[in-house]
């Protein structure tokens, strides 16, 4: 009973915060760059136009991708909400990536081709880091379990300071944000049109943005796991890490790909292991 | 249902994304366009956000005259627009053809290719004007669809009355 309430909550709750989050982040970014900035419900606007609008599909495989990716990220969310395993929440998510690209590549728009060929590179690069970042949190608690991290005596982050380093890298990625946005981003239209999101149009955008909305909680989630003392420590450390992610889109410049392989796998992955080999020694 | 569909009307009104298409204009529409953008007029307050994808697109502005090579292309983004749409035609070039209105490789106003919501004038019209159109097109939006569903096929001049292949 308790687990369903939870799932529940997960469902309903999780979109809500992702779109008001999503909301917040437009506003402070128009304010860095002097301006106004929309309404904070701009995000939920944004996505009941979307469903309003007249269905045009490419072919069904981008349908069927787009409910496939929304399907995947909600029920790792409601994983997550249930203290379930850290493991199978990460493959979870991954199917969401695999259905992002498959159906980019469904299209035949160049620049939809581009995006999905970019956004497997992206999860080449980041996936293993966020595989070291769950085997760093087993190496630590001895179990894949939510349940071991919230029961565990000492924030994570004692212990696993590079890994969380590590993990804001996979953050930027999934949340597409500068400077690692470069398989699809709001801003790119003058280099990419919208890369993945090219060929999506009306109720099938409006699924993907409800996805994103699941999938900024999640990195969140998993990112409030490093102080998960308290309740005001978990949100006090995700709203951090979600504010440097703000101010990183601000001030930085979209980078090519072979520089996200370079601070990814030079420098995340070292962290990451340099990390775990401490923990293993330790 | 009714609310449900009083809502989506308000989230249109409350974020439309612009599709800019330049029809062969002098750059000074686009110029004022674009300084719509710009932080001394931010768009972005009214949800109005820039996007380069006529799929994505709910209002299509377009600025300079036509000619029988980028009508095509006219044609072409206005039925890639999925419905409800608007289209503001900005500045004299495209309200008629303006001053080129009778050279010979000028078709004449956007309305002559595809239906227009509404016209700006001006040379190049002031981005107040701008921001004034796009939000008289938006009450056309909220009230329900205006033009025409793309499922009706392509619109627009025919060859037989194409003012190009007239012999007068």
């Amino acid at each position: 009973m308790r687990n369903a309430l939870l799932a529940l909550s997960g469902l309903l709750a999780a979109p809500l915060a992702g779109s008001l989050l999503i909301g917040l982040d437009r506003i402070l970014t128009a304010r860095l760059q002097s301006r106004i900035g929309p309404p904070v419900l701009q995000p939920i606007f944004d996505v009941v136009k979307l469903f309003g609008k007249e269905r045009v599909v490419v072919n069904a495989w981008q349908a069927f991708s787009a409910y496939a990716y929304l399907a995947a990220v909600a029920v790792a969310v409601v994983l997550f909400f249930i203290r379930s395993d850290l493991l199978v929440i990460f493959l979870i998510q991954a199917v969401g990536t695999v259905f992002i690209v498959v159906g980019a590549l469904a299209s035949a728009s160049p620049f939809s081709q581009v995006g999905g060929y970019r956004e497997l590179l992206q999860s080449l690069a980041c996936e293993p880091l966020l595989v070291l970042v769950i085997a760093g949190i087993y190496l630590e608690t001895g179990s894949f379990a939510i349940t071991a991290v919230d029961r565990w005596p000492q924030p994570l982050m004692v212990r696993l300071p590079l890994l969380f380093i590590s993990l804001l890298f996979v953050m930027a990625v999934k949340l597409r944000k500068s400077p690692f946005d470069f398989a699809a981003c709001r801003h790119a239209h003058q280099e990419l049109v919208g890369g993945v999101l090219t060929d999506y149009s009306g109720p099938f955008l409006a699924l993907i943005e409800v996805g994103h909305w699941f999938e900024t909680v999640l990195m969140l989630g998993i990112c409030s796991l490093f102080w998960a003392d308290n309740w005001a420590a978990m949100l006090a450390l995700a709203g951090a890490a979600y504010l440097t992610m703000v101010w990183l889109d601000n001030v930085t410049a979209r980078m090519n790909w072979r520089l996200l392989f370079g601070y990814a796998w030079l420098l995340g992955l070292p962290l990451a292991l340099i990390n775990l080999f401490w923990l293993y020694r330790g | 249902m009714r609310i449900w569909a009083k809502f989506i009307g308000y989230a249109r009104f409350k974020s439309p994304w612009l599709l800019h298409f330049d029809c062969g204009s002098c750059n000074g529409c686009d110029i004022e366009i674009l300084a719509c953008l710009t932080p001394v007029y931010d768009l972005e307050r009214f949800g109005i956000v820039n996007v380069g994808n006529p799929l994505h697109a709910d209002v299509l502005l377009v600025s300079g005259t036509v000619n029988p090579r980028n009508r095509i292309v006219l044609e072409n983004l206005f039925n890639q627009m999925p419905a409800p749409k608007v289209v503001v035609a900005i500045g004299a070039c495209g309200l008629s053809g303006g001053i080129f209105r009778g050279a010979y490789n000028v078709v004449g106003g956007i309305d002559r290719v595809i239906p227009v919501d509404v016209y700006v004038p001006g040379c190049p019209p002031r981005p107040e004007a701008i921001i004034d159109g796009v939000r008289l097109g938006l009450e056309k939006l909220r009230t329900g669809g205006v033009t025409l569903d793309s499922k009706d096929g392509p619109i627009g001049a025919t060859k037989e009355n194409h003012p190009c292949s007239r012999t007068n």
